[in-house]
């Protein structure tokens, strides 16, 4: 696919680095020449200088036959107008744009064909608040991922010591929680993959990936871990986009107290929030921190757009007594560095956003694609189409299907309605099936598997 | 400062005001008194003079300064007041002295309902209904000012409805242009005063007592044709029920009247935050008169305490000073209560008095901030009414206002007690006049007849500055205020 990727920021550079080893052809446009040159000795990437959203700019990047352009600039107007251009000036088929500021995503109808035509919105910071709002929904989740518009959950969880089903068998599963519909797609142990078997023993410090209904995921992972309670008491630190949405997503369930050190920002953020306690200050001052009482804290979530500042303020956060500290990072070297650490969940807004741009890059009737592990694994929802003549997977039962090497089947959902996969269940027409891949480089096979035969019409 | 300018805007004013004397004279002429003379030299005097005034400057159009509001706000009430005390001084049955004719119109104008004048049942009619009137036209005086004027002037916090007030009257300015929010108030003050007239009547009162009622219950005044008040009518109850509606909305902010009525929607009334806590304040305070006065046995039938309870509640919460029984009476802390909540008034742009019901919402919720502040230093906390926050300068306007008025009304309470008042009347009476509520308690229950001419002058001046929310005559007495 010719994919021509607007901005080189932190997003732009981490997707173009993650397609580019799909055999996709890359362009990035950034107006920064040095950026560009940097990430061109890295990657195998094609790149031009300049305004991203002028048309002759566009041409250079090869707009003419791009087959979908990627507007992940600063600026919502240029991504927007970006978007624009290319629908006019060059009939790109796919379109997507990321658009932060709330109030342009508060008028869906801006963003038909007849006005702005942008086929994708991406809003990061969106992504990333509903990410943390469900880690906080249930305690004790590393990845909550949501399929089938939340019909299904992925959840993934650490597994201790304690936990009534830490040291058994996975086939004792039915018999523990009789009546829980579940599913184990992949258990990590020490970062490496192990595909589930009847057989196979949950170890304390496995991290374990399972499939189900919402209604089951409490049950579920209160059996791998000694009883979580139910969070109340959350900080934040960082009043930026994330912070500000987070808090107003949480105050009315949760006693949210919200730290930032601007002090216009934090006037404003206490102006629109309502019940959210806004403070003034550094959310690495010791003091500050034991004023508001951290050591009863039941989550403290670092959201700044500095890395180190967050990675400091949530380990000094930990120290001081709070009981889950999450940290948003950026640098996927310090994700690998810390999470072994102090710091419970570090949080990378790259693979939340990704995740949701490769679902419009992938083959076959792909809806949603999790971006997970640092983006070496994936979880997927694709539909199957056809019937059993001209289609790999319908008509057939799991058992028969041809899947690669480190891929399950975790669940299917047919007609609103979630049925958790065993080695007997058939696939039909027009299901949607939770896959997950445990080594993202099999993708393709798994895309050539739910294409459909070309008798198919 | 533009003499001319406001020589010709009070030339003006007495020439439109001369009018208002011949809806008395019609009257006097339908009942026959003998008072038509009198106010036909009332106004003659007031239009030559108006005439005198405005003619040499007629053609002087200058634009006013927020400076020349000051003068003018205030001058209207003052010059109204001279004025307005004319036919009162003049008419032989009343026997008025100066003082008590100034009073007595001042207390009309200002529509606060404390009244020199007893004997009420027995006066002419002409001058009766003048009395009502009175009240009726400083009712939409304060109005229109209040609405349309004292928003831009700033005064002690009411730049709020200026631009940033919350919920349903965003666009505060209720309409582009001044006079023509003026006309909308003015309608509106039409129909509520005519629906009023009409519901009086139907509840049984003559035709000459509905409208003069409607006059002083529209008006939040508490003037009455009968020195029994209210409570002349005793044997008619739907009269006070009447007079609880009536009084209730004529306490409403006209500007929210007006969003109602131009988006037919009632539910904006209770979108307004003010008019949730003016309405919470009133109910409160009327279950707890009603439960009292039956608990004491002050009404021996539970429906009647109810119904006294909510009456005076109302009359004495919305600051209109109505009464049917002689509640400065009644047992215990009651009384006192009462006098309380008129502090507190009306909402903020009515005809209503007191401190109103948004400054001391923001009081409160200031005092709140600051245990929170004790319990988080270092948090930002800022108040809010609805969801809006309100700007620090606002609240400072309001803390400002607050503590003008309290200093005023030592000061006032204590020359009144400097000419021989008991505490307990000098102390209701300062607030009835500061509040603009009209009868206190003791000495001044019934009226304020017996008071000496220097406590009677005070009061008037308290009335004035209570009608203009202090700071506007302040500002006015302030040297600064005439440095070029």
């Amino acid at each position: 696919m010719k994919i021509i990727i607007l901005g080189a920021g932190q997003v732009g550079s981490s997707l173009a680095a993650n397609l580019s080893t799909e055999a996709n052809d890359i362009t990035l446009v950034d107006n920064d020449e040095k950026t560009l040159r940097a990430l061109r000795d890295r990657m195998d990437i094609n790149s031009v200088s300049g305004q991203a959203s002028h048309p002759a700019i566009l041409r250079q990047a090869g707009a003419d036959d791009a087959d979908m352009i990627i507007a992940v600039t600063d600026s919502d107007e240029t991504n927007m107008v970006a978007c624009q251009v290319a629908y006019t000036v060059f009939h790109t088929p796919t379109k997507i744009a990321r658009v932060r500021s709330i109030d342009y995503l508060r008028h869906p109808e801006l963003f038909k064909q007849d006005a702005l035509p942008v086929d994708v919105l991406i809003s990061p910071e969106q992504l990333i608040t509903e990410y943390i709002q469900r880690l906080i929904q249930y305690p004790g989740a590393l990845q909550v991922l949501d399929f089938a518009d939340g019909q299904v959950q992925l959840v993934g969880v650490k597994a201790f010591y304690g936990g009534p089903l830490v040291g058994h068998e996975l086939q004792e599963l039915k018999t523990h929680m009789p009546g829980i519909e579940m599913r184990v797609a992949a258990i990590f142990r020490k970062d490496r993959a192990i595909l589930p078997k009847g057989n196979t023993v949950i170890e304390a410090d496995d991290e374990v990936f399972f499939v189900a209904a919402p209604g089951y995921i409490k049950a579920v992972i209160s059996e791998l871990r000694a009883k979580d309670k139910p969070y109340k008491r959350i900080m934040l630190a960082g009043g930026g986009n994330i912070g500000r949405r987070l808090a107003q997503a949480l105050e009315n369930d949760y006693q949210v107290k919200l730290i930032d050190h601007n002090t216009v920002r934090s006037q404003n953020l206490a102006n629109d929030l309502e019940r959210t306690i806004v403070l003034l200050g550094d959310a690495a001052d010791e003091e500050l921190l034991l004023e508001e009482n951290i050591e009863n804290t039941d989550v403290f979530c670092a959201l700044t757009n500095d890395d180190e500042a967050n990675i400091l303020s949530a380990m000094l956060a930990k120290r001081l007594g709070a009981r889950k500290v999450m940290s948003l990072i950026n640098r996927a070297a310090y994700v690998d560095l810390i999470q072994s650490g102090d710091i419970d969940i570090a949080i990378s807004p790259q693979m939340a956003t990704i995740g949701s741009l490769l679902t419009h890059i992938r083959r076959g009737d792909v809806v949603k694609v999790h971006s997970l592990r640092r983006g070496a694994a994936e979880a997927i929802e694709a539909i199957a189409h056809g019937d059993k003549t001209n289609s790999k997977v319908v008509g057939r039962t799991i058992e028969e299907l041809k899947l690669p090497q480190g891929t399950t089947i975790g669940a299917i959902v047919r007609d609103s309605e979630v049925i958790i996969a065993h080695h007997d269940t058939v696939i039909e027409s027009e299901d949607h099936v939770i896959l997950f891949l445990v080594d993202k480089t099999r993708i393709d096979e798994v895309e050539r598997l739910f294409q459909v035969g070309i008798t198919f019409l | 400062m533009k003499i001319f300018a406001i020589q010709r805007v009070f030339g003006l004013f007495l020439v439109v005001f001369s009018s208002t004397l011949l809806p008395p004279m019609l009257v006097s002429i339908i009942y026959n008194d003998q008072e038509l003379i009198h106010f036909f030299e009332a106004f003659l005097l007031t239009v030559l003079t108006g005439l005198v005034l405005w003619l040499p400057v007629k053609n002087y159009r200058k634009e006013f300064r927020n400076r020349d509001g000051f003068v003018i706000v205030a001058m209207f009430w003052l010059v109204l007041g001279l004025v307005g005390s004319l036919p009162l001084y003049m008419s032989d049955q009343l026997h008025l002295s100066v003082t008590d004719a100034i009073f007595e119109s001042m207390s009309g104008l200002t529509t606060t309902g404390a009244t020199v004048i007893t004997g009420l049942d027995h006066l002419p009619k002409s001058i009766l209904y003048y009395r009502q009137q009175l009240q009726w036209l400083g009712g939409i005086g304060i109005i229109v000012i209040a609405v349309a004027i004292m928003p831009m002037l700033g005064i002690g916090g009411m730049q709020l409805y200026k631009a940033e007030t919350p919920g349903p009257m965003k666009d505060s300015k209720l309409t582009p242009r001044i006079t023509e929010t003026a006309k909308a108030l003015w309608y509106i003050y039409l129909i509520l005063t005519a629906a009023c007239a009409l519901a009086y009547w139907l509840a049984g009162m003559n035709v000459f007592d509905a409208i003069g009622h409607s006059f002083s219950t529209i008006a939040i005044g508490g003037f009455s044709t009968h020195d029994a008040s209210m409570g002349y009518f005793n044997n008619k109850p739907m009269v006070e029920v009447v007079a609880i509606i009536f009084m209730i909305l004529a306490g409403v902010n006209f500007a929210l009247h007006f969003t109602a009525w131009r988006t037919r929607n009632a539910l904006n009334y209770f979108r307004d935050v003010e008019f949730r806590t003016y309405l919470g304040i009133l109910i409160s305070v009327a279950i707890i008169s009603s439960v009292y006065l039956y608990y004491m046995d002050v009404f021996i039938y539970p429906e009647r305490a109810v119904l006294h309870g909510i009456f005076q509640a109302v009359s004495i919460g919305t600051t209109t000073g109505f009464t049917t029984q002689e509640y400065h009476n009644w047992p215990g802390f009651l009384p006192v209560m009462l006098l309380f909540t008129s502090f507190v008034g009306a909402c903020a742009g009515s005809t209503g008095g007191g401190m109103k019901v948004i400054r001391f919402l923001l009081l409160l919720k200031q005092g709140v901030r600051e245990v929170k502040r004790v319990i988080h230093p270092n948090g930002v906390i800022p108040i809010k009414i609805g969801r809006k926050p309100i700007s620090d300068r606002v609240v400072d306007a309001v803390w400002g206002f607050f503590a003008a008025y309290v200093a005023i009304f030592v000061i006032i309470l204590l020359i009144l007690m400097l000419t021989g008042l008991d505490q307990i009347s000098a102390f209701s009476a300062t607030a009835a006049c500061l509040n603009n509520l009209g009868p206190g308690l003791n000495e001044v229950g019934l009226n304020y007849a017996s008071l000496e001419d220097p406590a009677k002058w005070i009061l008037s001046f308290a009335m004035m500055l209570g009608r203009l929310e202090i700071f506007t005559l302040l500002v006015l007495l302030s040297p600064a205020f005439w440095r070029r």
